[in-house]
């Protein structure tokens, strides 16, 4: 009974917590919706908030297609990559390399997202500046995101993997199915579920990543037209002004923060959508 | 940004060296100093505290770096005892004072395997503003420009904005960056880049080897004795802004900081100590 209600009471704050975290967000965010309105966070000519209400630009646009197009590149790119790596793994790495592996996966896991930054911003930037200059890309931020997703998709799809029950995999081989047909025909459909939770957790995280991102894709604010043109995604945006921001600009900020929330929120419900509509059907 | 402290920690070490005795105070000190404001000054006051925290083991000295805009606004609302600031204050800023501690100067930078030698204030506007996108109208190889400018808020952008007369939404940047080290990092990386930041950063960096080359500006050369008799066309002050009546314990480090025992402190981060 107690325990019960201890429960309840952790569940109530974490709730709590989210609910206080957004009505933070609302509520720092009205000063800029009040006074420069929500259409010309999308109808301004660009972004320069720093000369206030009147006399700024406040668009966002720009950073939103920034930041989906890095998240959605490095989610495409991680998910083969990852699934690949966990199969690998699973599958057909020997006991003693298979285990060595997984650890050296755990370690990029674990490399925090400054230090993947330094090494874009001294190493890869300016290689692929070279091909293309400048270097600090759309692209290079993709490849970096890539990177960091990664470890996230293959050590939560091993886990799915693994969790399919050894019976399956004994009724295959009974069937005398060759391992790439037990894998595709039966291990991948059963783990269908946590497969597809490991891409969107790492879909979250590509979103939310901000440190990385703002040392190599060069943050201009701009549509961009190749992969080879710098932009500025949502969360990079919020670390390099919040500090030197004020009154309208600050607010135009928490509203960058507001859209990356509304955009989280969009991905949970897809993912409860995908895991009510497809997998129960 | 965790590397680019330990960079300016690093540079705060090279500083404890040239250490010397400091000035007698009278009357036993004790607190706590909350200083907030300009990422360029915030360094030099980080070291500066140490110091005097080491003069009176009873004072606490806790610098926060956000930018100067930051620094006026938490010395006003009193969130802040002392801001900082590295520019001179406006006239609507006219209910603060401002103590200048140090001066610094902002250069252009470009990769040290850049031709180009000079550039002079039309050819920075053209470079700038996207008329000239190659390296070849200014005089260097046939190569596009990488153009580097800082985000939107940071003092080093205004004061670049205001000296070539530029309104932000005409500079047109390859590459935006946040603080002074990203930008050498940027220009290190890159050999079509040029960039805007602060002379104690660039120096600094250069002298321990990063490929970036200074240039003069109109004809004088980016260095701490230009910017010390006034002849950089670039410079600004670095200062410690307080709001209202000051209490013993603010005016003592606004004293020490500006007392000739920072000299080297200061000349440790390639600023330029106010005189003599």
């Amino acid at each position: 009974m107690t325990l019960l209600w201890a429960l309840r009471f952790l569940a109530a704050m974490a709730a709590g917590i989210i609910v206080l975290v957004v009505g933070f967000l609302i509520v720092e965010s009205i000063p800029a919706l009040r006074s420069v309105g929500l259409l010309r966070f999308i109808n301004d000519p660009g972004w320069h908030p720093a000369a206030g209400a009147l006399h700024g630009e406040f668009n966002l646009g720009p950073m939103l297609v920034g930041t989906l197009a890095a998240a959605g590149g490095a989610v495409l790119l991680a998910t083969p990559l990852g699934l690949g790596s966990a199969l690998f793994s699973r599958f057909y790495a020997p006991a003693t390399a298979g285990r060595w592996y997984r650890r050296l996966v755990e370690v990029l896991a674990g490399i925090p997202s400054v230090v993947y930054g330094f090494w874009g911003l001294v190493v890869l930037a300016p290689l692929i500046g070279q091909w293309q200059p400048p270097g600090q890309s759309l692209l290079t931020g993709t490849l970096i995101l890539t990177l960091m997703i990664l470890p996230t998709v293959a050590l939560l799809s091993e886990a799915s993997l693994r969790s399919v029950p050894a019976s399956y995999l004994r009724g295959t081989a009974a069937l005398g199915l060759s391992r790439w047909a037990s894998i595709h025909g039966v291990v991948l459909p059963a783990a269908r579920g946590g497969i597809l939770t490991s891409i969107l957790l790492a879909t979250g995280r590509a979103l939310g990543e901000t440190m990385a991102l703002l040392m190599v894709t060069g943050n201009v604010v701009q549509v961009p037209r190749s992969m080879f043109d710098p932009v500025r995604m949502l969360t990079s945006n919020i670390a390099l002004e919040l500090g030197y921001a004020m009154d309208n600009h600050r607010s135009a900020l928490f509203v960058s923060g507001l859209i990356l929330m509304a955009l989280i929120a969009a991905l949970v419900a897809m993912a409860e959508w995908i895991s009510d509509e497809r997998l129960h059907a | 940004m965790a590397h680019f402290a330990i960079v300016a920690a690093l540079a705060g070490l090279a500083g404890c060296s040239g250490q010397r005795d400091a000035p007698a105070v009278q009357g036993e000190l004790s607190g706590r100093l909350v200083i907030s404001g300009s990422s360029t000054v915030a360094p030099l006051v980080a070291e500066i505290g140490k110091h005097f925290e080491k003069l009176h083991p009873r004072v606490r000295v806790d610098v926060q770096s956000g930018g100067s805009s930051r620094g006026i606004a938490d010395v006003r609302r009193g969130t802040a005892d002392i801001g900082m600031a590295s520019r001179a204050l406006k006239q609507e800023e006219s209910d603060l004072v401002a103590h200048t501690i140090a001066a610094d100067g902002i250069t252009m930078i470009v990769h040290r395997s850049n031709p180009v030698a000079a550039l002079d204030d039309a050819q920075v506007v053209s470079i700038y503003t996207g008329a000239a996108g190659n390296w070849s109208a200014v005089g260097g190889k046939d190569a596009p420009i990488t153009v580097v400018s800082k985000a939107e808020g940071r003092s080093t952008l205004e004061l670049f904005l205001s000296h070539f007369k530029l309104a932000a939404n005409e500079v047109r940047p390859g590459i935006v960056i946040g603080d002074n080290l990203q930008g050498i990092l940027t220009v290190a990386g890159d050999p079509n880049a040029i960039a805007y930041v602060s002379i104690g950063t660039a120096r600094f960096e250069a002298s321990s080897g990063r490929a970036i080359k200074l240039l003069p500006m109109n004809g004088v050369a980016p260095t701490v004795a230009s910017v010390r008799d006034g002849s950089f066309p670039l410079s600004r002050p670095l200062n410690l802004l307080t709001h209202g009546p000051v209490a013993p314990l603010q005016q003592a480090f606004i004293d020490y900081a500006r007392s000739v025992a920072m000299r080297p402190v200061v000349e440790a981060l390639y600023f330029v100590p106010i005189a003599p």
